[in-house]
């Protein structure tokens, strides 16, 4: 996972609420095999409709999704987090997010922060008024800046600890590698083994 | 204060405590895959430039999506096929040992990892697949995880867990003939609600347990996620030794007096406290069978389907209303008038040769009631050869009963074996939810003696049933087996 401290993108203005993980990714593309190119999923019931934010020639590129409040209730799929990842997305900023969602987004290295009611507002205005301007996310300050407006955002210290350390799940635990491998070498010879076939 | 066998199995494999509300590091000795919920998992891996850090304590089997017909000819099916060579795939790359379809080691991944004597008491098991607890049964810390999980184990051979509450499951007394473990656990689910054991870990205990075969402990613990559990346990014992010995991977020599010296310490010590006990006795215990959509709506054979109108909970009420809906059944219906269209025998819960012994005891010389459709399919390969070594194949083709090829078949709508909409099962797998076993279709969950039965009378019926109608004193056919 990559390390993240501050970045600059374009953003997408999202004026909707209660954008639920249904909506993010339907239930029909949960069958892949696969973990990426998940990207032509995103909203994919919104993205037929030419008018949709995402499918403005302004925000072709963008990598900070600003949403209205309660983004990625309903369903625990990771796959939203996947899809938005590999939409380009490394950002959400909205009011409120589902729990499951934000936890799984810390894990896959996608930033959520909550930002307030008001905020949400004035950089959807901002955003729009001038388009094509990044918006720059500092994690380590948890300031997003769009021109001269800079509005805090907020994510727990634990997963800003680990968004700036890129650390994953399995990044987190390999860090006490010694220590997985010192009980390997206590492991009891009759303990099973797969191989060789016997 | 003394440990719980459950504890002593968790201190065992502690990595690293978890300080400050932060999770334990727990090591898995045994990692099993299928196709379903592994593909993703191996995809992260590549992702991330990692390889599987231990296969030699990893081994994956084809199941979920297999057909039990043809086995030979591609899998029609595009989403099936796909997640069977991705897995193959995967596999090859990462040098995971696979059992395919049409290897004698194949079938389902529950069935196939006791059977090589890779399960074995005092160590963790996991699988993406939430009847992992099976492997309990063999007194291991056995559970099901989620995909990103299984990529979690796969690159590091631990998990980072908060640890599990116990409690005690006691079943006292002294089966009837007829009455089986899978009577049993239908009948402790009923008791506690299908999220009853939830956070829990069960230990199955008592005299009604230890006089259980090993088959009979795995139909348990099988089932204890139906009742909300992380994992289901049964100390180990001679039985579970006399089951593991000279198994493919069991320890030999002196590998296998030290395991047993350390086997012989997992009991739960005398002062150990459970945080929860429940009791049931097993004296009392009559066929039971599930009316409704979740396993916890069961009820004796010789009961009647309950009216919901009678359950004080206002959820469990109108739970039962649509679930009476859905089955289609009245109210008060006496559950042996229940006619069905199908007889599934067979998935992790019930196809071993035990469990395919004890059915074909019942029905050995009959004929199957008219128009009633019986799927017989082992759990594994092996179980299949084993059964046809022992003639059992013939027994069941004779009766007029479908013998086919391993795998989970119709425990799910997932792969060629389904229920047509409307139809209605007596089935000895472990799930009765609303279209589980094909769009529509509806599920009584019974044990392999009760799927005999009914088989042979077209309504749901035990062999007690049957020994009444010969109208003679004849003793009820041998009721060997069957998981007792
Ligand atoms: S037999 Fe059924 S419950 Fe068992 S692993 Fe297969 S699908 Fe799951």
């Amino acid at each position: 996972m990559d390390r993240f401290t501050r970045f600059t993108g374009l953003a997408a203005p999202l004026r909707r609420s209660n954008v639920d993980t249904d909506q993010i990714i339907p239930a029909n593309f949960l069958k892949r095999v696969t973990k990426t190119g998940f990207e032509d999923a995103l909203f994919y019931g919104w993205r037929q409709d030419p008018d949709f934010v995402l499918n403005r020639p302004e925000y072709q590129g963008a990598s900070v999704l600003v949403a209205g409040s309660d983004f990625g209730t309903g369903s625990s799929r990771e796959h939203a987090v996947w899809a938005l990842r590999d939409f380009g997305f490394r950002a959400v900023l909205s009011p409120r997010f589902g729990d499951i969602f934000r936890g799984n987004s810390g894990k896959q290295g996608l930033l959520a922060g909550q930002v307030s009611e008001e905020d949400a507002e004035r950089l959807w205005a901002a955003i729009e008024a001038q388009p094509g301007v990044g918006v720059t996310i500092d994690l380590v300050e948890r300031v997003a800046t769009l021109g001269d407006l800079s509005v805090p955002f907020d994510i727990d210290d634990y997963t800003r600890w680990r968004l700036i350390e890129g650390l994953d799940d399995i990044g987190l635990t390999l860090r006490d590698e010694p220590r997985i491998t010192e009980f390997e070498s206590r492991r009891e010879s009759w303990r099973p083994k797969t191989l060789p076939v016997k | 204060m003394g440990k719980t066998l459950a504890e002593k199995v968790w201190d065992d494999h502690l990595v690293a405590r978890g300080e400050d509300g932060a999770p334990d590091l727990l090591y898995i000795d045994l990692h099993l895959l299928h196709e379903v919920t592994s593909p993703q998992a191996f995809d992260g891996l590549r992702m991330a430039g990692r390889p599987v850090r231990r296969p030699d304590l990893t081994i994956a089997t084809e199941d979920h999506n297999t057909p039990t017909l043809a086995i030979d000819r591609p899998i029609a099916d595009l989403t099936s096929r796909t997640q069977i060579e991705t897995l193959r795939r995967n596999a090859q790359e990462f040098g995971v040992r696979l059992h395919s379809l049409g290897d004698v080691e194949q079938g389902i991944v529950h069935v196939v990892g006791p059977q090589l004597g890779l399960t074995m008491p005092g160590i963790t098991v996991v699988c993406g697949d939430s009847h992992t607890s099976t492997h309990g049964a063999f007194g291991a810390m056995a559970f099901g995880i989620g995909t990103s999980e299984v990529e979690h184990v796969l690159a590091t051979q631990t998990l980072p867990l908060k640890p599990f509450k116990t409690m005690a499951v006691t079943v006292e007394g002294e089966l009837r003939p007829g009455v089986t473990a899978k009577d049993i656990i239908l009948a402790v689910i009923a008791q506690i609600g299908t999220g009853g054991g939830q956070g829990y870990v069960l230990e199955y205990r008592g005299s009604a347990i230890r006089s259980l075969s090993m088959e009979g402990r795995m139909t348990i613990c099988n089932m204890s996620i139906e009742a909300g559990a992380r994992a289901g346990m049964v100390a180990p014992d001679e039985t579970t030794y006399g089951y593991l010995k000279g198994r493919p991977h069991a320890p030999e020599g002196a590998d296998w007096d030290a395991a047993v010296e350390y086997w012989n310490t997992l009991a739960t010590d005398d002062d150990a406290v459970f945080d929860a006990e429940i009791f049931l006795d097993a004296n009392t215990l009559e066929p039971f069978v599930t009316w409704g959509t979740n396993p916890g709506q069961g009820a004796s054979l010789s009961d009647s389907v309950p009216n919901p109108a009678d359950i004080a909970d206002a959820n469990e009420r109108a739970a039962a209303e649509r679930a009476l809906e859905y089955m289609d059944i009245a109210a008060g219906t006496p559950l042996k008038d229940i006619h069905v269209d199908a007889v599934f025998m067979g998935s992790c819960t019930n196809s071993r040769i035990e469990d395919l012994r004890a059915f074909a005891s019942i029905i050995e010389g009959q004929t199957k009631a008219e128009g009633v459709r019986v799927m017989v399919v082992p759990g594994s390969a092996r179980v299949r050869l084993q059964a046809e070594a022992e003639g059992l194949d013939k027994i069941i083709t004779a009766f007029g009963a479908e013998w086919r090829f391993a795998g989970c078949s119709m425990c799910l709508g997932m792969n060629p074996d389904q229920l047509a909409p409307g139809e209605r099962c007596a089935s000895t797998s472990n799930r009765n939810f609303e279209g589980r076993q094909g769009k529509g279709g509806r599920t009584h969950l019974v044990s392999p003696l009760v799927a005999a039965a009914t088989a042979i009378r077209g309504t749901l019926s035990s062999p007690w049933d049957l020994a009444q109608e010969s109208a003679s004193s004849a003793p009820v056919p041998s009721l060997q087996g069957g998981g007792r």
